[in-house]
């Protein structure tokens, strides 16, 4: 088992989720460095989704470890991951519809990993979504933005609670092009911050700027792991993705 | 044994009424607060036919199951369906359909105390003892026993061998996927909500044959019904059963042991371990 | 049955906004009026004066739990008779200010008891529990006092004025109010808030869902233990069947509704009259009660779904007096609804699992 250091944000180690007979992750074991962004890709069924929910502490898992900067955050429940630094967006967006983008933001930084109210916390929520791109739009409600708008308050909503490790669960996905660029410069900017981040993405362009290195899944097990560059061009993943012709 | 024989010949029969909540609320996913009324009500109607011909109160029950039937689906028709009808979700025709019945349940004491009055209910039917490993228990618990456990493996059969029956265990399993099969839903769900009725009233003319009854009693059995249902699993009939003969044998052992004004803290002491230790019941469905 | 809203200021401001001063303002003045009362009337209506006072403080407190969680419960009654139980059962040995702080922490102790059995598993858990609990409690009540080698009923011995209990009630009311009118400015309202619109979010955000219930619900049912526990001397002799008399879950939940579950002051709003109809009722029909209760909660629930709150609020919405937002508070209940909807599906979803 590798030894906890102080670079090293997140372990899992030989992690394995089924329901029932149906098995969605199989001992899973990988290191996510500290500033690291991490791209976790694979055919739709994968279990990439499943392992995101395993990190965040949605689900618990059959077997196997997690650990956050060493500390075990195994099946210590959602809420108490939160607390202790993981915060994520997922894969439809979630917005707190009765209510305004700037309670939306700040819900993110009151219970969890920071602690904040009143004023600062007001304050802070303005900063976060200057951030993102939307100095504005505090006193609007949710259901008035568009989706990438409504994305980046899930964005600053994570990043309120100023979290050790970042999950994007499929973020960039249903965006049209011109969003797209903007995702992911917001996402590049995140990184140049020194962010340690995991994103489960199927844009492939994206995975290959913005991703130090990539974790590769298929039916619930890890079958590549290296740079985008390697994985991308390896033959068991291009057989995972399209089958054999093409391989 | 002797808490083992009464526990589980009282178990027996109250399994009809929890499979008459079970087929309310897993089919026709109404949680029906209302049940102990239209259980008392039944209790109530048999003695009625007992105390007024002299006829035994077995044949009574086959007055008081379509009665009760008719009764039951009207209430579905007329109060419940439109619920049904304006909730956009499971949750909240559930927060509707707990706010109306325990209307209901009120609206039931309240015609229940205008027909019998507030007396308690107690007449002497098959109290002959009978003899089982020595000892001697009540004819008519034996008796009741007998009739509930028909009954039940009727029912069982019904569901699993009709065509009426596959509809509703569909309907209890996916109600989406059952209209998608060209199940009519409403008319399983009204079907199951007026034959719960049924199997509850009857389940509560055969309690009468040797409990106490008065018409305030309804909440305790309503949840007795529920923890037993909960016990079993919500949708699994074999859990009821199995959950049925539980319950029994926990409150005649603490009406034996303890006091036997503490029946409801049986049942609750069950619902307790349930919530603790398993929460989706003994047969239920867990998912994630 | 809709969230509850709280006052729609962003509750990430700290301080006390204008309109939120104007409102505690007037509320401050419907107090001092109100505790007028017995110096002006006597007699009847101050009988009826401390029905609407007491049935205030309980079908609010009942409003700060089952308003934000959409959970119904049903269990009033467990807890105002174990208020009464307590000073019944310790006038003769302690102080009676004693007795009420110990009936408050009774209620408190029983709620937790429940709430942390059943909340965490599911809403629905929760209100079947609360529906037997009363009856529960008097069965263990009685059970107790038989092995204890007492009566049933206890002799309660105070001699105390009418307008007292008018003016404790009303009391009690106002704390209501500002324990309701504080959660909902804390951090506390803000997580239930947050709940109420998404569960999930909420718990990735670091709330302990759980237990915020819980807190909550612990606060509610204290509320209606020191009513119960105030109410106690005003009968010579409690007896468990009055004590947990089911009327009186089933009455608190008839005028939250009645007055709508939208607003603090809607039960306010609900009980006033009912309890003048209630009158009227139980003097004109007095064997037929249970019956029409029963009728008077299906209607209330069929044509009045969101109480007179609601009524209110739709008609000054049309006549637009609210001004430049007139779509403000028809839109946020219609969001709420969308909202509670769409939760209760996923409480349901939470339940199953």
């Amino acid at each position: 088992m590798p030894s906890a250091s102080a670079a090293e944000a997140l372990s899992a180690t030989a992690v394995s989720k089924h329901f029932g007979g149906l098995v969605a992750v199989e001992d899973m074991s990988f290191q996510l460095a500290e500033k690291q962004v991490l791209g976790l890709i694979g055919p739709n069924g994968s279990g990439k989704t499943t392992m995101m929910n395993l990190i965040s502490g949605a689900l618990r898992p059959n077997a196997g470890e997690i650990r956050l900067y060493g500390e075990a955050i195994t099946g210590i429940g959602a809420s108490r991951v939160a607390k202790k630094g993981v915060a994520r967006t997922f894969q439809l967006v979630r917005m707190l519809p009765a209510m305004t983008v700037l309670e939306n933001v700040a819900a993110g930084g009151v219970f969890g990993h920071a602690k904040r109210w009143g004023k600062e916390l007001e304050d802070y929520a303005h900063g976060l979504l200057r951030r993102v791109g939307l100095p504005d739009a505090g006193h609007a409600l949710v259901s008035a933005l568009t989706y990438i708008d409504q994305k980046r308050v899930e964005l600053a909503r994570a990043l309120a609670s100023e979290p050790k490790i970042l999950l994007l669960d499929e973020w960039l996905a249903g965006l049209n092009p011109t969003e797209l660029r903007i995702g992911i410069a917001l996402i590049e900017q995140l990184r140049t911050e020194g962010c340690t981040i995991i994103i489960v993405e199927h844009v492939m362009h994206a995975i290959r700027s913005l991703c130090d290195r990539c974790i590769v899944m298929n039916s619930g097990a890890k079958i590549a792991e290296g740079t985008p560059a390697e994985v991308l061009a390896d033959h068991g993943v291009i057989r995972a993705y399209l089958g054999d012709a093409d391989a | 044994m002797d808490i083992v024989i009464i526990g589980l010949l009282l178990g027996g029969t109250y399994a009809l009424m929890a499979m008459g909540l079970q087929l309310q609320y897993g089919v026709a996913r109404i949680m029906n607060l209302a049940n102990g009324e239209i259980l008392i009500a039944g209790a109530f109607s048999t003695f009625w036919f007992y105390a007024g011909t002299k006829v035994s109160p077995l044949l009574a029950l086959f007055l008081v199951a379509p009665a009760a039937f008719v009764l039951n689906w009207a209430i579905y028709r007329v109060l419940i369906f439109p619920l049904v009808r304006r909730a956009k979700s499971q949750g909240k025709l559930e927060v509707d359909s707990i706010l109306v019945t325990f209307g209901i349940s009120f609206i039931g004491v309240g015609i229940l105390l205008a027909i019998f009055g507030g007396e308690y209910l107690d007449y002497s039917y098959l109290a002959q003892p009978i003899f089982i490993f020595g000892e001697r228990y009540g004819l008519n618990r034996v008796v009741a026993f007998l009739a509930s456990a028909a009954l039940c493996a009727g029912l069982y059969l019904w569901l699993h061998k009709t065509r009426a029956g596959l509809a509703l265990r569909a309907v209890s399993v996916n109600p989406g996927a059952a209209s998608l099969v060209s199940i009519n839903v409403a008319r399983a769900s009204g079907l199951a909500f007026a034959l719960g009725g049924a199997v509850t009233a009857v389940g509560g003319g055969l309690l009468s044959m040797f409990l106490t009854f008065d018409v305030s009693l309804g909440v305790v059995f309503t949840l007795k019904a529920l923890v037993i249902v909960i016990l079993g699993g919500v949708g699994d009939i074999r859990g009821t059963i199995v959950a049925s003969f539980i319950l029994g044998f926990a409150e005649t052992a603490v009406a034996t042991l303890v006091d036997p004004g503490l029946t409801l803290a049986a049942a609750y002491i069950l619902f307790m371990v349930v919530l603790l230790v398993r929460p989706e019941g003994l047969f239920g469905r867990r998912t994630a | 049955m809709n969230a509850i809203e709280m006052p729609q200021v962003a509750r990430v401001r700290a301080g006390v906004t204008a309109r939120e001063r104007r409102n505690l303002l007037i509320g401050t003045l419907i107090f001092v009026a109100a505790g007028l009362v017995p110096l002006v009337f006597g007699g009847y209506a101050l009988q009826l004066a401390i029905s609407i006072a007491m049935y205030t403080a309980l079908a609010t407190s009942w409003l700060l739990f089952s308003g934000p969680t959409n959970y119904i419960a049903l269990s009033t009654a467990a807890f105002f008779g174990i208020g009464m139980y307590t000073v019944a059962g310790g006038i003769d040995l302690v102080p009676y200010p004693v007795l009420i702080a110990a009936a408050g922490l009774a209620g408190a102790a029983l709620a937790a008891v429940v709430g942390l059995a059943t909340l965490r598993v599911s809403g629905i858990y929760f209100v079947i529990f609360s529906l037997g609990l009363a009856e529960l409690v008097r069965q263990v009540m009685t059970w107790l006092q038989h092995v204890l080698g007492t009566m049933s009923g206890l002799y309660v011995t105070i001699d105390r004025d009418e307008a007292e209990y008018y003016w404790q009630l009303l009391s009690l009311t106002a704390a209501v109010f500002l324990v309701g009118w504080w959660i909902g400015r804390s951090r506390l309202g803000f997580a239930l808030r947050i709940i109420g619109n998404d569960e999930v979010v909420a718990v990735h955000c670091g709330i302990n869902t759980a237990r915020a219930k819980v807190i909550l619900f612990v606060i509610s049912s204290m509320f209606a233990a020191v009513a119960g526990a105030l109410v106690a001397p005003r009968w010579s002799y409690v007896e468990p069947v009055v004590a947990f008399s089911p009327f009186v879950s089933f009455q608190v939940v008839i005028m939250a509704l009645l007055g709508g579950t939208h607003r603090l002051w809607g039960p306010l709003v609900g009980v006033i009259p009912f309890v003048l109809i209630w009158e009227l009722i139980a003097i004109n029909f007095p064997n037929q009660t249970t019956l029409l209760l029963g009728v008077c909660f299906l209607l209330i629930v069929y044509v009045i779904p969101n109480g007179i709150v609601g009524l209110i609020e739709d008609a000054m919405n049309r006549r637009g007096k609210l001004g430049g937002s007139a779509s403000g508070p028809l839109l946020r209940a219609l969001d709420a609804s969308a909202v509670s909807v769409r939760n209760l599906l996923q409480r349901r979803k939470s339940h199953n699992a």
